[in-house]
This record gives C-alpha cells, structure tokens and sequence, in this order.
C-alpha cells in the first residue's frame, strides 16, 4: 500500500514555472534520501511531463507528494491537465513517435526513467500522468 | 466488561512490588537463567524498568487494546532490551520467554485478587495474555528488525567493494566486474566510474569482464549504455577480458558491439589505451 | 528575459550556461550563438553544462541542433563537463548527443577543438581583429 507523506499542489502555466517545479522536486527527494542519478531521472521526467502540459495542453498542476510502502520511500507526481487528451496511448508510448515537432522520446523516455508510471486521458477532458520514482528504484 | 477493566489496571498497580518480586523469584528459578551474559542485578534493573513502564502507562481503556498508542513507550523499552540482549548473545527465544515470564507473575496476582470472582478472572487472565503476547512479538520484530538492518548493511558493502575503481595511468581507469551484471549493479558501477572520471580526470576508462560469468543481451545492453555515458561525459571506454565464449553468445544473440572498442585482454586494453594517448613503452637498454 | 552570456576568445566561442534553463532561454541561445559564430568566424564553439543539474529531451535537441548547424558554419562544437547523473539520465531516455563531440572539462574541451581545427593563417586572424 502506498502512503502518502505530505503534498503540495505546484502551479505549471509559464516555462519559468517548471524551474520552480523541479526544485520543489528536489527538495522532496532530497528529503527521502534519494541518491543524485536517481533525483536527476526524476526531475528530468517531470520535465518532460511539465514540458508536454504545456505545449499540448496549455499549462496544468502537479501534485508533489513524498510516499513510503513499506520499507521503501519516494516521491510521487500527479501531473493533471484539461487540454485535449491523447487519443491513442498506446501509439504515444512508442519511441519515435510525436505529434508535435520533437524527438518522440517523451512519455516512452519519461517511463525508462521513473519506477512506475500511469497515464489516463480521456480526449477532449484531460490527462492524467502519475509517476512514482521510488528511492532505490 | 467496562466496570471490570479499571479495577484491573489499577491493582495492577497496587501490587507492582508483588509483581515484581514474583516475576524476579520465577526468573532466578528459571533453568534457562543466562547468568553468564547478565547479573542478577542487572536483570532486576531491566525487569523493573519494563514493569514500570508497563504500569504507568496502562490504564482501563487500553488494557484491552494493544495497539494502542499509549504503549510506545513501553514497545521502545521492549525494543532497547530486545537489542541489547541480542547483542549479549540471548536467543531471540531466551527473550521471548523472559517477556512471556513476567505474564506468570501478572496472572498470579491476578488470581489472588480475583479469586472470588471466576468471571472477571477469565477476562482479566485473557486481557492480560494478550496484552503480554503483543510484547512477546514486539521483541521478535526488534530482533528481526536488527538483523535485517545488517544484512541490509552488508548489501551495500558488497556492493561498494564489488566495484572497485583503479587508476592503472595518468588518464587511464580501469574498472574489474566481477560477478553478475543486473541492473542495479550496473547503476552501481556507472555511477562509480563515471565519479571516477570525473575526479581523476582520465579520458580513458577499461571495463574488464573477465569476471563476468555470462552475458546475455541484457548484460550487454547495459554494457553498452556504460560506454555511452561515458562517452557523453567525453572520455573514452574499452571492454576488456572478453573470453572466447562470450565472443561466441554476443555474435549468436546477434548484439552489436561495432561501436565500441573491444580487447581480449586488459594487457592489449592498455596498449590500445597508450596508442590513444601517443604514449610509447620502451625497453631500457642499460650501459655497462 | 534572461540571456547567456557567449564569450569570444580568439577564434572560439565558450558559453557556460550557470542558470537553469527553459525552453525560451535555450533556444535564444541556440540563435544567438548562431548568430556569433556567423559574425565572428568562430572555428570553435565550447559549450560548458558543468552547472546544469539536469539536461532533458528538448535541451538535448537544442544542444544537437547547435552541433549540427555550427557544422554547417564550419565550425566544431564541444560540450563539456557533463555531470555523471545527467549522462547516466540520458542514456536511459534514449539520447546519445550523436554528433556532438563531449570533453571532461573546459581546459581538455579546448585540446580537443585546437586537434579539429586547422587554425586560419595571420591574415585571416588581422581581419578578425579589424571586423571586431
């Protein structure tokens, strides 16, 4: 079971913002324990996530949450837009592929670097992207 | 059941030094005594400070439940007393049973208080037995709890030494697997090397696997992002110690080792490594 | 908005890039630095990321861009003191920087360029002097 630590909601609406994220990010890692190659594959995630809400979705939140399960701990992020959704996951989870103008590496990257991963989008409401990178994952 | 379990605490109380001098005489009759690892004072030292503890912070309301809250400070007493004695060499059954002893000396002085009154002596036996098994099992998760730690410990020593980084020239590394390579050994042994490089400045790092039982695709998979990370840093990585039959599974599994450089020994690793840096060993003729 | 400052000495350029960097800032930099290689003949761009915690898929590219188009203003470019965390995180995302020739640090990022360039003669140099 996971538990949640403490949270905070983390605005993303301007590119500057996504600094100001990914240091809360390191702050919360850092609190966890979490060794520095393990804290630079979570940030750089959250960079990618933080970066596609804004490009396709115009901006969102992010809920930063440090979390245990049993013996382990980590930090989780909930990423939640309104934008347009992704109709075909399973296609945007393929390296190589992207609809905008970029390398493709995005989500099937972002998943390589996280310990777990989950994303739900329903076109036309949102998407929802929940990572987990645990201390010793 | 309400108007019952006040009573009971609070005699409990009031008989603390019956409790005590009978859960002592129980202990020094018992044949599995250890007075070779503890006193007899010091038994009464600890047996006095667990039942004080125990006795303050019960009270009528969490008699009956053991998870309550208001015993953590006796779980932190049980706790220290489960570690110190399984550092003096008790088994975690000699502190077991110490625990499980101190439940005879409570249910004796029970049954002397409630000897007129069999239906409250059953539940007070039944709350009091399960009260003490909860601490009874406390002491083997201390126990366990402690071991785990080291062994724990001794996982991240391993793999701290398994991992060893030598400097074998200005510039030139050379790092020897020896073992397994999964994923998190090779997390283990990038970080190290790529550490490495960074603080020696050397431009030439040697992965020798002569240790390495077998690679699979896998293993060469993160072989390979080894040397890419290394080259991305912006020095140069060799595979060394590659042995005939490892030549034989990377070209059967069809893994492509094209781009990176590959010596069969560490000696001819460390030539190639010499010609990449124009550096020349010669021979010395003396002069007589 | 913020800029990164690019420094000419001699015939390289060297940007040392110390604040965190957002997608605007570093494609700026991707044009100014453009841009100067243009203006000032550059035969070498030294690129210093010692500083930067992290380096994800879009500064990759951007890193790959200034690669390719220096390239093609005939000039090398050298990415220097990445930290082992941000290689190691590259890897993993899929991104080898291929192209891009990389250096421990500065001073060995400099021995790497002076080997891939053939230095103009003086009289080029005295119209770098007289264009400045």
């Amino acid at each position: 079971m996971i538990i949640p630590l403490n949270k905070e909601a983390v605005e993303v609406k301007k590119e500057q913002d996504t600094i100001f994220l990914r240091n809360r990010i390191k702050e919360c890692a850092t609190k966890t324990g979490m060794g520095l190659v393990n804290q630079t594959k979570l940030i750089t995630a959250a960079s990618e996530l933080a970066r596609n809400m804004l490009r396709y979705a115009g901006g969102g939140n992010v809920l930063v949450e440090t979390v245990s399960k049993g013996r382990e701990n980590g930090v989780r992020l909930t990423f939640k837009d309104t934008g347009p959704g992704i109709p075909d996951i399973a296609m945007a989870m393929k390296d190589g592929y992207s609809t905008g103008k970029s390398l493709g590496l995005g989500l099937p990257g972002t998943k390589r670097l996280v310990s777990e991963f989950d994303i739900k989008s329903t076109p036309g409401t949102g998407t929802v992207i929940t990572i987990i990178k645990w201390k010793n994952g | 059941m309400s108007n019952q379990s006040p009573d009971l605490a609070k005699t409990l109380r009031k008989k603390r030094n019956d409790i005590l001098e009978l859960w002592m005489k129980n202990q020094l009759a018992d044949v599995s005594l250890r007075e070779d690892l503890l006193t007899n004072e010091e038994l009464r030292a600890q047996s006095e400070e667990l039942l004080d503890v125990l006795l303050q912070n019960l009270n009528e309301r969490n008699i009956a439940e053991v998870e309550s809250a208001d015993f953590e400070p006796v779980v932190e007493v049980l706790s220290g007393i489960s570690i110190s004695r399984a550092k003096q060499g008790f088994t975690p059954r000699e502190t077991g049973l110490y625990i499980f002893s101190l439940k005879d000396a409570l249910l004796t002085v029970v049954q002397q208080e409630l000897k007129d009154d069999p239906a409250q002596l059953v539940t007070a036996v039944l709350t009091i037995s399960k009260l003490v098994d909860s601490f009874g099992v406390t002491t083997f998760e201390t126990f366990i709890k402690g071991r785990e730690e080291v062994i724990l410990r001794q996982t991240d020593e391993i793999t701290e030494i398994s991992t060893p980084v030598i400097q074998l020239w200005d510039n030139i590394l050379a790092l020897p697997i020896i073992g397994t390579l999964d994923s998190s050994r090779t997390q283990v042994v990038m970080e190290n090397l790529l550490q490495q490089i960074v603080d020696t400045g050397s431009s030439i790092a040697i992965l020798d696997i002569s240790g390495v039982p077998a690679v699979d695709s896998l293993v060469a998979q993160h072989l390979i992002k080894t040397v890419s990370a290394t080259r991305l840093m912006g020095a140069e990585c060799i595979i060394s110690g590659i042995r005939p039959e490892i030549a034989q599974t990377v070209v059967h599994l069809g893994i492509d080792l094209s781009n990176i450089v590959t010596k069969a020994s560490l000696a001819s690793a460390l030539r190639y490594a010499f010609g990449m840096l124009q550096l020349d060993v010669k021979k010395t003729i003396r002069e007589k | 908005m913020d800029k990164i400052p690019i420094l000419r000495m001699g015939h390289f350029l060297l940007v040392t890039i110390q604040t965190d960097l957002y997608d605007r800032l570093a494609m700026s930099l991707e044009a100014d630095l453009v841009q100067m290689v243009s203006k000032t003949n550059a035969k070498g761009v030294l690129i210093d990321i010692s500083a930067q915690s992290i380096v994800d898929s879009f500064m990759g590219r951007i890193i790959g861009n200034i690669a390719s188009m220096c390239k093609i203003l005939d000039a090398e470019t050298v990415v220097v003191g990445m930290q082992p965390a941000v290689a190691i995180t590259l890897i993993e995302l899929g991104l080898e920087l291929k192209g891009v020739h990389t250096a421990l640090n500065v001073e060995k990022g400099m021995e790497l360029l002076q080997t891939k360039i053939i230095l103009p003669t003086e009289d080029t140099s005295d119209d770098d002097d007289y264009s400045a």
